[in-house]
Formats: structure tokens, C-alpha cells, sequence
């Protein structure tokens, strides 16, 4: 885990080279089987060709400058509700500093939002804090748990596959990041059983204070059942774990039977003495869902049952900082509330929310499909999340050629599936694996044309890897 | 019962909160790359479409909406680094260019990566007295120890190079100093360096080995007559060419605090002068894990630094409107000096550029009773902005 630190060195070397392929795919006369190259590597939605939600754009601009809210090509619904973000700001303008944790209306509007998705619990806007996206409100909230002075040192339970950054959020404070590996045969689903594993492996390593979980995964795409849900709340009660729980691909779920649940209804719901104990930090942010607005920068916390004493110096952290970016934070309050039925923005809303769903289902579909049919290629059905994380059966000559050559074996495959198939994907080896297993991973929200060219090149790419390594 | 019906809020260097309007070109291009349709739209010049377009085909999926690199976008580094040419005359490259979301994380970044140490052998940055209240929260969270050394307030908040001195050697006693920052134009005291001053500070850094952090975000809020913002990086460059290759040097600018002033926005960058590149990487490396710089205030600062030039349709208007900001800091600065020196117990030195006010206040002792608490100065000083309209103007001396 600790060697995970240098997985940034090497994605860094692979973002460069796919810089560099790009630059010279359009320069250098040299022939490929691609014009250019299809870049699924990172969770953005707009790098790999969806369009933005018109009406967030239509507010932003306006926020941006505005004497469009005069303006009649601009419809009713919008130019009001950029007329009521621009008041919550202070003068009147994005480009004043806002308080640091968030602006207040907005926050406001936050607490409504997880109110009614909650089924009517009740969200209290002094404990969600606003931040220039979820992975900096993790870390604020790793900092409050990690005692860097701690021995035995602090440890934090994540799974395996995990996303690296909050794992080098981790390292970085000094803790410990203790893997529970998640059930790859049963679609990656979480077990107790490996959660209980987990925690008695660190006795005499680490003090394990926290419990790190994404639901919808990432990059695994499985969706917790309620009942995985519940048991996740009661192991983390009975080991006294702090619950942070990312939940940024809450609206990402296509799998049939599949419903996000999220752990602060849940804990809610299963009462005392849970409800009133276990301690609750659930992320969210602008970056994905339908939005996808990675660039805006901003995301937002929620936290329940913290002590009095140890949220007043959270607020100190998120307070120190200077503020979100305003934009982002509109984008946000825009996420949570958006066009309702009547509002003349409402239809085309719903249309484009409605188009991004059928394109995600359809992928997710697809990549089964199409990766399933291939040998030496295998993926579970991807329930929820934007990616997918499909297993590499890599026979011991690949496996050889790779170590030869210094790379991991699925680092091996992404480089040769980026120089001669032109596809951007990321070795399984920077989210964790077991032992001996090799994946990749890639965004599937792309739009269906440039799915299908994705799944011909892959298809086409590792028949032949397949074959010159067997 | 108050003898006001609103305060008014100067606390902070925030000029929309005090109504000051903002830039429209700049405002123009975002609203278009953020909703691309208003390509269409006739009201918007014809520059502002054809700058929109660029920008956008800088961005990934051509969206604002995209990640970039950690370090910002590669065109608008580019475009910083042909500003910085243009401004110095001396050459500037993009790989030395690094994008934050702020200076104030910049700042950060560049101690933290120069931070070790413990007990006597640990970092120390000398700061001088007064600076910028943020600057603080930054070095502690950078985990060095704060030198204060004194600027010379009966001189215009002059550096002084004895009092620098003094403290670097005072310093050595309990801390490993290695970096000086120093603020030009002053934050919070307006004060403008001259050539020979910077030079001065120049050669202490050289002698002395000490990294120099030169924060100069109010460069283009240079008013004071006789005066005129010249840049740490462009005076080195005019010195010895032995220390114009070996002296190092971060210089720090942002949205925040020029004509532009979109701190909402949230955007900054550094310039990193003379340092190895083995060094740069880790810049590079460690603003990979902090912040992200927001693309809207990404694209801001290619505004800011590449606006419209003559003969461009939104030229006028650009000059109109930070034409008239300037003048308003220009006019207020003088106003505000005059009437608060005119006031008993109150001293304000002149102020050249920045957009703070900094006097003096003389205590009567009576106020130390008031207050119940031990120790407080019954001489202090207090900064607030001078962006403001004519509010001030309702005031009664």
C-alpha cells in the first residue's frame, strides 16, 4: 500500500504518453489503425464526448454575466433562477469570496435535497460543509481522525479495488491504509466476513479508526443491497469505526433490482443505539452523476452523530481555506435542485437526464457483452458507477514480457492497448487487486458511437495480444 | 440605536462585495465557453466569440466542465509565460509556470516543499511586519517557523535591509531560515519598491542563500505618482549575471487581486526562477494532491493576462472599465490618507499601490480598562480596502 504513492509517478508517465500519442497520432504521417485516441482513463464525462446539462450551463453563464438575464433567448425558469443565485452571493456577483464553508442559502438548499432523498429524515445545514471537490472534504475529515503522533499509527479500512487519491490522502497523513478485499465472483460485493478479516489483521500494525466505503463503487461497479448496507453500519458499530462514505455515483445505478441506499437513511432507520452512535462523514460532489462536471471543482460533506467539540474544529479546518469556487458551488445547488415539473426548462431536463441514462445503460450492456465474449476477458455486470473494471486472465508470456520490461502486467497491457489500440484505460494495478489478478479500468460514459469504435479496437487490440503472448 | 444602517464590510480585498463591477470582456468569455450557444448570439463581440472558441478548444471535450493537468492548461500557461515576456522583456516558459487555485495555495505548495526539519534545524521563512493575515494560516499549515522582520513604517513601510539582517541572524539561533517573502506592491501598506530596493533584497537573498517568495498580486494597482511596479524576476535579470542564473526565485499573481479581482473565481500561479529541475517535478507532483484550479478561474487568468488589444472591438470598454477602477484605488488612496491623518491619534502613511490602507491609531489609555483584557497596544494599526465608490463619501469626520 505504501508503494502506492509511486502509482501517481506512473499515472502521471501514462497521461504524458497519452499526450504525446495524441500530439503524434495528428502529426507524424506515422499509419495507425485510429485516428485519434479515445481517452477513458479518467471519470469525466465531457472529455469523452457527453454534452453538459443545458440548463446548469444556461444558469452558469448568466451567473457569469449578468445582462443575460435580460435576455429573451434565454427561457423564463433560467434567467430567475440565476436572478436567485446571484442575490445568495455576496454583492451580487461570482466573483466575490463566499463564507469559507459554502454559502449558506446554498447549503440550505443542500439539506433540503438529502431531506427529501431521504425520505423526509431531517438534514441540519450546520453539519454539510461545501468544498472544491469530495476528495478535499475527505481529507480535511482524514485529518480530524489521523493522530500523526499515534503509536501504534492510525488506520483506515478501504477497499480493494479502491480509487487511489484518498488512499494517497492516507499515506500522505501518515496512517496506515488497511485493504478488505472486495468479492470479485459475487460482482465485487462487499462481506462482512472480509471486513472482519481485515480489521484482525491490523491488530499489532495499526489502530484502525475509520471504515472507508464507495457506493456506488468505483472502480468497481457494484451497488450495496440494503441488507450489505445495514451489516456495513452494525460491523462499524461494534468495532467503534468512523463511517466515511463516498456516495458521489449516487445516481449512477442501471442494475436491474438495484437501488442506491444511502447510509444516512439507513443508519437513521435501523434506530437505536445505532442511529444516535455511529459516526457518519458522506460525500458528494458535482464531478459525476449527470452533471459531470469535474471542472467546476466542488463537492460537499455531510456529517452525523459527531461530537459537538470535534466539529467545531472541523469548522475550523474547512473555514481556513479560502472559500469554493462560486461557480462550482452554484453548479452544485443546481445538482440538488433541479428544473420540476412546469418549469419551462423542465422537459429538456429531463430529456438530456433521460438521454445520459440510456446511454449508460446501453454501455454497461455492451462492455458485458463484448468483454465477456472475448477470451482471456472477463467483467461481472456492472450495476451502478461510471466505469468498468474487467479482469485480464494474462497468460505467463505476457506475464513474462512484462516483468522484463519493469511494468506490471496490466500496466503492460494498458501501454500496448494505448500505443496500438488508441484506447486510454488504466492498469487494475493503481486501484488494488488481489494477488496475482490484473484489470483494467475505463469510463463507460462516452456517447454510443464512440463506445462501439472503443469495444471494436479493444476486441480487435486484445485478440491479437492474446495471440502473440499464448 | 446605531449611527448606521448597514455596515460596510472593507475587511477583506473583495471588491464586489463593495459594488465595484466587474470586467465584461472577461465575463463575456466565460458566459460564452460555459454555454457555447451563445456563439450565436448577436449581442456579444466578435472578439470575445473568437477568444471564447480558442479557449475552448484548449479544454478537454472542449468543456469547462473537464479535468486538466494538476498544473492548469497547457495554453494558458503558455499564454502567462508570453505575458510575462512581454512585461519583463526577459524570456518565460510554460514548464515553469504552475497553476493553483489561489496564491495563497501556491504559497503553500512551494513551503511545504521546502520544509524540514525539527526544533533548531526546522524551516524558517522570513516575513515582514505587517503582512497579508493569510500568509499565518499558510505557514503554519506548512509547518515552518515565522521570522518576522520590520518594515520601516516613518519611511512609507520601507524594507529595511538592517532589520532584515537582524532578523535572519536572531533566527539562526532557533530555526534554519530558508526563504524570505516579501510583498510588492505591499500588502497592507501599499508601499511600491524602487529598483534599488529590490536589488537590495536581491543581493540579501544571494548572500545569505535564501529562497526568495516575492507576492505580487497587486503589480497592476500602481497609482502613487513617481511610481511604477517593476518585477523582482526583470530587476535580477538586470543585475550580475551571476546571480541572474543562480539566485532562487517564485513569484506569485492571481485573479484575486488585480483589475480583474474574481476572487470567487479561484485562481493563481507561480513563476519558478533558477530552480532544478528535479525540483519543478515535485511542484509538479505535489499540486497533483492538493486543490484542483476550477477551469472557469483557469480561463479568467488567460483573460486577465492576454486582454484586448487596440483595435479589438472590446477594447475600449476594457480600458474604460480597469481604467476606472484604477482611478477610483488612485483617487481613494490620496482621499483617505488626507482625511484620516486629519483625524486626532491617526497616522497614514502614503500609499502607492495595493488596494489597503494601513494607519496608524494612537490609544488613548482609557481603552486598555474598556476592554478587560491584559496587554492590549494602545498603538495598533488597522487595514481595511480602499476599493469602494463613494460610500465613503457618506461619512462624517
Amino acid at each position: 500500500m505504501a508503494a502506492r504513492g509511486l502509482d501517481l509517478i506512473l499515472h502521471r508517465a501514462q497521461v504524458k504518453l497519452c499526450d504525446k500519442l495524441q500530439a503524434k497520432t495528428q502529426s507524424d504521417g506515422v499509419r495507425r489503425p485510429y485516428k485519434e485516441v479515445i481517452d477513458v482513463f479518467q471519470g469525466d464525462l465531457h472529455r469523452a464526448g457527453m454534452k453538459p446539462l443545458t440548463f446548469v450551463r444556461q444558469v452558469l453563464a448568466a451567473c457569469v454575466y449578468p445582462p443575460l438575464i435580460n435576455s429573451s433567448n434565454l427561457p423564463l425558469d433560467v434567467r430567475q433562477r440565476a436572478q436567485e443565485e446571484l442575490g445568495r452571493c455576496v454583492g451580487g456577483s461570482v466573483g466575490s469570496y463566499s463564507a469559507a464553508p459554502g454559502i449558506p442559502e446554498i447549503i440550505h438548499s443542500i439539506s433540503e435535497f438529502i431531506k427529501r432523498r431521504d425520505g423526509g429524515i431531517p438534514s441540519h445545514p450546520e453539519n454539510i460543509y461545501i468544498s472544491p471537490g469530495s476528495q478535499w472534504s475527505i481529507s480535511n475529515i482524514l485529518n480530524v481522525l489521523v493522530n500523526r503522533e499515534a503509536s501504534p499509527r492510525t488506520g483506515v479500512l478501504i477497499p480493494v479495488p479502491c480509487h487511489n487519491k484518498t488512499v494517497l490522502s492516507i499515506t500522505q497523513l501518515g496512517a496506515v491504509a488497511v485493504p478488505y478485499y472486495l468479492s470479485e465472483e459475487q460482482g465485487w460485493a462487499l462481506q462482512v466476513e472480509e471486513l472482519q478479516r481485515a480489521h484482525e489483521s491490523a491488530k499489532g500494525v495499526c489502530n484502525p479508526v475509520a471504515l472507508y466505503v464507495i457506493n456506488p463503487g468505483n472502480p468497481a461497479g457494484y451497488v450495496q443491497s440494503q441488507k450489505s448496507v445495514l451489516e456495513v453500519i452494525r460491523f462499524a458499530w461494534e468495532k467503534r469505526l468512523f463511517l466515511l462514505v463516498d456516495e458521489l455515483y449516487q445516481d449512477c445505478v442501471y442494475g436491474e433490482n438495484c437501488e442506491f441506499v444511502s447510509y444516512k437513511r439507513a443508519l437513521s432507520e435501523m434506530g437505536p443505539p445505532f442511529s444516535g452512535t455511529v459516526e457518519l462523514a458522506s460525500f458528494h460532489s458535482v464531478s459525476k452523476g449527470f452533471s459531470g462536471e469535474c471542472g467546476l471543482r466542488a463537492g460537499y460533506v455531510e456529517l452525523v452523530n459527531l461530537d459537538p467539540a470535534v466539529m467545531k474544529h472541523i469548522h475550523t479546518l474547512f473555514s481556513k481555506d479560502a472559500c469554493s469556487p462560486v461557480l462550482g458551488q452554484i453548479a452544485l445547488n443546481l445538482m440538488t435542485d433541479p428544473p420540476k415539473p412546469g418549469d419551462p426548462s423542465y422537459l429538456l431536463y429531463k430529456q438530456e437526464i433521460e438521454q445520459i441514462r440510456t446511454v449508460l445503460v446501453h454501455s454497461v450492456k455492451k462492455v458485458h457483452e463484448v468483454v465477456n465474449s472475448l477470451p482471456g476477458f472477463s467483467c461481472p455486470p456492472i450495476e451502478g458507477g461510471l466505469f468498468a473494471f474487467p479482469r485480464l486472465h494474462l497468460t505467463p508470456k505476457a506475464i513474462q514480457k512484462a516483468k522484463e520490461l519493469g511494468l506490471q502486467p496490466d500496466t503492460f497491457y494498458c501501454t500496448r492497448l494505448l500505443e496500438e489500440g488508441g484506447v486510454f484505460t488504466g492498469p487494475g494495478w493503481e486501484y488494488g487487486q488481489k494477488e496475482g489478478t490484473y484489470h483494467i479500468r475505463f469510463c463507460i460514459a462516452v456517447p454510443q458511437d464512440v463506445m462501439e469504435e472503443l469495444l471494436r479496437r479493444l476486441s480487435s487490440f486484445h485478440m491479437t495480444f492474446m495471440k502473440d503472448f499464448s | 440605536q446605531k449611527p448606521f444602517k448597514k455596515v460596510i464590510d472593507v475587511s477583506s480585498g473583495d471588491p464586489h462585495r463593495v459594488d465595484l463591477q466587474h470586467v465584461s470582456f472577461l465575463r463575456q468569455v466565460l458566459a460564452v465557453c460555459i454555454y457555447p450557444q451563445l456563439l450565436e448570439d448577436k449581442c456579444f463581440p466578435l472578439d470575445v466569440k473568437i477568444r471564447a472558441q480558442k479557449l475552448l478548444e484548449a479544454c478537454d471535450g472542449a468543456s469547462v466542465g473537464s479535468y486538466t493537468a494538476s498544473s492548469g492548461l497547457r495554453h494558458v500557461r503558455q499564454s502567462i509565460a508570453e505575458f510575462i515576456t512581454k512585461r519583463d522583456g526577459v524570456p518565460s516558459y510554460a514548464q515553469n509556470i504552475f497553476i493553483s487555485a489561489g496564491s495563497q495555495r501556491a504559497i503553500m505548495i512551494a513551503v511545504k516543499l521546502l520544509a524540514s526539519g525539527e526544533g533548531n534545524t526546522r524551516t524558517g521563512v522570513l516575513i515582514p511586519g505587517p503582512c497579508p493575515h493569510m500568509l499565518y494560516n499558510v505557514l503554519e499549515e506548512a509547518g515552518v517557523v515565522l521570522v518576522p522582520y520590520q518594515l520601516t513604517e516613518e519611511r512609507g513601510w520601507a524594507v529595511d535591509l538592517d532589520n532584515m539582517h537582524q532578523a535572519l541572524k536572531a533566527a539562526r539561533g532557533y530555526c534554519e531560515p530558508r526563504a524570505i517573502y516579501i510583498s510588492n506592491p505591499g500588502n497592507p501598506t501599499g508601499h511600491v519598491q524602487d529598483r534599488k530596493s529590490i536589488e537590495e533584497v536581491i543581493q540579501f537573498a544571494a548572500a545569505e542563500r535564501v529562497l526568495l517568495l516575492a507576492d505580487e498580486v497587486y503589480q497592476d494597482s500602481v497609482y502613487g505618482k513617481d511610481r511604477e511596479f517593476i518585477s523582482y524576476k526583470k530587476v535580477l535579470f538586470e543585475m550580475d549575471i551571476e546571480l541572474a542564473e543562480t539566485v532562487q526565485l517564485i513569484s506569485f499573481h492571481s485573479l484575486s487581486s488585480t483589475c480583474i479581482r474574481e476572487c470567487g473565481l479561484r485562481a493563481g500561479y507561480m513563476e519558478v526562477v533558477n530552480m532544478d529541475p528535479e525540483v519543478i517535478y515535485y511542484f509538479d507532483n505535489t499540486l497533483c494532491c492538493d486543490i484542483s484550479t476550477p477551469v472557469t478561474g483557469q480561463l479568467g487568468l488567460d483573460l486577465m493576462v492576454n486582454p484586448p488589444q487596440s483595435g479589438d472591438p472590446s477594447y475600449h470598454t476594457y480600458m474604460q472599465e480597469t481604467f476606472f477602477i484604477l482611478a477610483t484605488l488612485s483617487h481613494n488612496a490620496q482621499w483617505v490618507q488626507e482625511l484620516l491623518n486629519k483625524l486626532p491619534g491617526v497616522r497614514c502613511q502614503p500609499v502607492f499601490g495595493g488596494i489597503y490602507v494601513f494607519p496608524r491609531l494612537h490609544l488613548p489609555c482609557g481603552i486598555k480598562e474598556q476592554a478587560k483584557v491584559g496587554n492590549v497596544p494602545t498603538i495598533f494599526h488597522l487595514s481595511f480596502s480602499i476599493s469602494l465608490l463613494s460610500m465613503l463619501m457618506e461619512y462624517q469626520v
